[in-house]
C-alpha cells in the first residue's frame, strides 16, 4: 500500500514536471507561431476557398448582418452589392490572396459609424456563423478572426 | 454574512438559482447592442468560475474580467462547483460582476466537507470548514482577445480576502490566522490564430490549502510567491479543453502541502450557461494522500 502511494506520488511529481515543461514549450511555440503568422503567404486565402470561397462567406455574412437587430441599422442607405465586393477584396488581401483592395482603410471606413465594441463583436460573430454555414473548419476560422480582431481598435470609435 | 450566503453552498438550491438566473438573463437578451447589459463579448471570452470565485479557469484566476459585458457594459454570473475528492468534498458557490471590462468584484463561499475522514483526523465525522472569499480584480492594460497583432497580454491585478470559520481548528493544526489576503497578478493572452488561450498568474499568499486550513503556519508564516498557469485549446466555438497547474506554499508542519493541477473541458451552451468538467489532482491534504477527483461546475450569467 505504502509502495503504491509512493510510486503514485513519484508519478505525480513527474507529471507535474512534464506538465510544466509542456506549458512553457506550448507558450514558446504559440509566440513563435504568432510571429510566423505575420509572414506573407497565401495559405489562409487558399484554406478559405480563394476568391470564390470568400465571396460565399461574405454573401452569408451579409445576410446575417442584415438580419441581426444589433447591427442591421448600420447598413441603411448603403450599396450592399458594392460593400460586399469591397469586403471580398479586403478579406482576400488580408488572407494573403492576389487581390487589390481599393477601399478606404479600416479607420476611415468606419469612423462615421461610431461603432462600439458590442457591434464589432456582433459583426465578428456573424462572420463566424457565415463560415460555419459555408463549412470552413473552426481552426481556419480562427486564423481569419485573428486578423479581424486586430482591426478592433480602428473600427471601434465609441 | 455567513448565514446570509449559506444557501449558496447547498447544491440543489444553487442549481435552482443558477437556472432561474440563466432564464432571466436569457429573457433579457436580444436588447440593443448599446444596452448596459450588452452580453457583447464573444462566446467563451467570459471564462468560467474558479473555486475562489474570480473569473478564470477552474483553479486559476485569469486576467480576463468576468461576464460578457464589453467595455461599455456590465456583465455577471453565478456559479456552483462540486469537487468530489478521494477523502473530501469541496463545494463552492459564488457570484461575480464585471464592470466595463475593467473591474471585477466577486464573492464565493466554500464548504470543505471532511465526511468520514473527519473522524480519522480527529475532527469529528462530517466536520466542515467554510470559507468566504471576497475578490476584486482590475485590468491594468492589454486586451487578451483583440490585441492579435502583438505579443502584449492582458494584465490584471487582484486580491482575495478570505475568511475561514474554523479558527480553533486551524490554530490547532499550526496555522497562525483564520483570515488572509492573497494578491495576484495575472497575464492572459488568446493566440487566436492557433486557437490557444494561455494564462500565467503570480500569487503572493499565506493560505494553507487555499485558506481552508487557515493562513500562515508553524513551519512558515511569511508570504510566498506562487506560480499558476493554464493552457486552453479551443476545440470548437463552444468547447475548450486544457490543463492547469498551481503551485502552493507549505506552511504547516503537521502535513505537507503539494502543488495542484487539473485537466478540464468547458462547454459553453451560450453566453448564459457554461458547464465545466475536470479531473483535479490536489495532492496531499491534511495528511491524507493524493486527493484526486472529479470537478463539476455550472455557471449562469450574461
Amino acid at each position: 500500500m505504502a509502495a503504491t502511494a509512493a510510486s503514485l506520488r513519484a508519478m505525480r511529481g513527474r507529471l507535474t514536471r512534464v506538465f510544466s515543461v509542456l506549458l512553457v514549450a506550448a507558450a514558446v511555440m504559440a509566440f513563435g507561431l504568432v510571429r510566423h503568422g505575420h509572414a506573407a503567404d497565401d495559405a489562409l486565402y487558399r484554406d478559405l476557398g480563394e476568391t470564390a470561397g470568400i465571396a460565399k462567406i461574405i454573401d452569408a455574412a451579409m445576410d446575417n448582418f442584415l438580419a441581426d437587430p444589433r447591427i442591421k441599422d448600420e447598413f441603411d442607405n448603403i450599396n450592399i452589392e458594392r460593400l460586399k465586393s469591397r469586403l471580398v477584396d479586403h478579406f482576400c488581401v488580408i488572407s494573403g490572396g492576389p487581390c487589390r483592395y481599393a477601399g478606404r482603410d479600416m479607420y476611415a471606413a468606419h469612423k462615421g459609424l461610431h461603432l462600439n465594441q458590442a457591434s464589432f463583436n456582433a459583426l465578428a460573430e456573424n462572420v463566424q456563423f457565415a463560415m460555419d454555414k459555408v463549412g470552413i473548419p473552426f481552426r481556419t476560422q480562427n486564423r481569419l478572426m485573428a486578423l479581424l480582431a486586430a482591426m478592433q481598435r480602428d473600427v471601434v470609435t465609441r | 454574512m455567513t448565514r446570509l450566503f449559506a444557501f449558496l453552498v447547498s447544491p440543489f438550491r444553487s442549481l435552482a438559482i443558477a437556472l432561474v438566473c440563466a432564464a432571466l438573463f436569457g429573457g433579457a437578451r436580444g436588447a440593443a447592442a448599446d444596452d448596459l447589459f450588452d452580453s457583447g463579448k464573444l462566446l467563451m471570452t467570459g471564462g468560467v468560475s474558479p473555486i475562489e470565485g474570480a473569473g478564470g479557469g477552474g483553479l486559476v484566476p485569469w486576467a480576463l474580467i468576468s461576464g460578457y459585458g464589453t467595455r461599455d457594459a456590465i456583465g455577471g454570473n453565478v456559479h456552483y462547483t462540486y469537487v468530489g475528492l478521494n477523502d473530501y468534498d469541496l463545494q463552492t458557490g459564488g457570484v461575480a460582476v464585471g464592470l466595463f471590462d475593467r473591474v471585477e468584484l466577486s464573492y464565493a463561499r466554500q464548504a470543505f466537507q471532511t465526511g468520514d475522514t473527519g473522524a480519522t483526523l480527529g475532527l469529528g465525522r462530517g466536520f466542515t470548514f467554510h470559507q468566504d472569499i471576497i475578490g476584486a480584480k482590475v485590468r491594468l492594460f492589454g486586451d487578451a482577445i483583440f490585441d492579435q497583432d502583438g505579443w502584449l497580454p492582458q494584465v490584471s491585478v487582484g486580491a482575495q480576502y478570505k475568511i475561514n470559520d474554523r479558527y480553533a481548528t486551524v490554530k490547532s493544526l499550526g496555522a497562525k490566522d483564520d483570515t488572509g489576503v492573497d494578491y495576484y497578478v495575472a497575464a492572459s493572452k488568446l493566440f487566436l490564430a492557433q486557437s490557444v488561450l494561455a494564462n500565467a498568474t503570480l500569487r503572493a499568499t499565506r493560505a494553507n490549502q487555499y485558506g481552508i486550513l487557515g493562513f500562515g503556519g508553524d513551519k512558515n508564516d511569511d508570504y510566498t510567491l506562487q506560480f499558476e498557469g493554464s493552457l486552453a485549446y479551443l476545440l470548437h466555438r463552444q468547447i475548450a479543453v486544457g490543463a492547469e497547474f498551481r503551485s502552493k506554499p507549505d506552511n504547516l508542519a503537521f502535513a505537507k502541502e503539494e502543488n495542484a493541477g487539473d485537466i478540464f473541458a468547458a462547454f459553453f451552451v451560450n453566453k448564459n450557461i457554461s458547464i465545466t468538467a475536470a479531473y483535479v489532482m490536489l495532492g496531499d491534504i491534511a495528511t491524507t494522500k493524493e486527493q484526486n477527483g472529479f470537478y463539476f461546475s455550472l455557471q449562469a450569467g450574461f
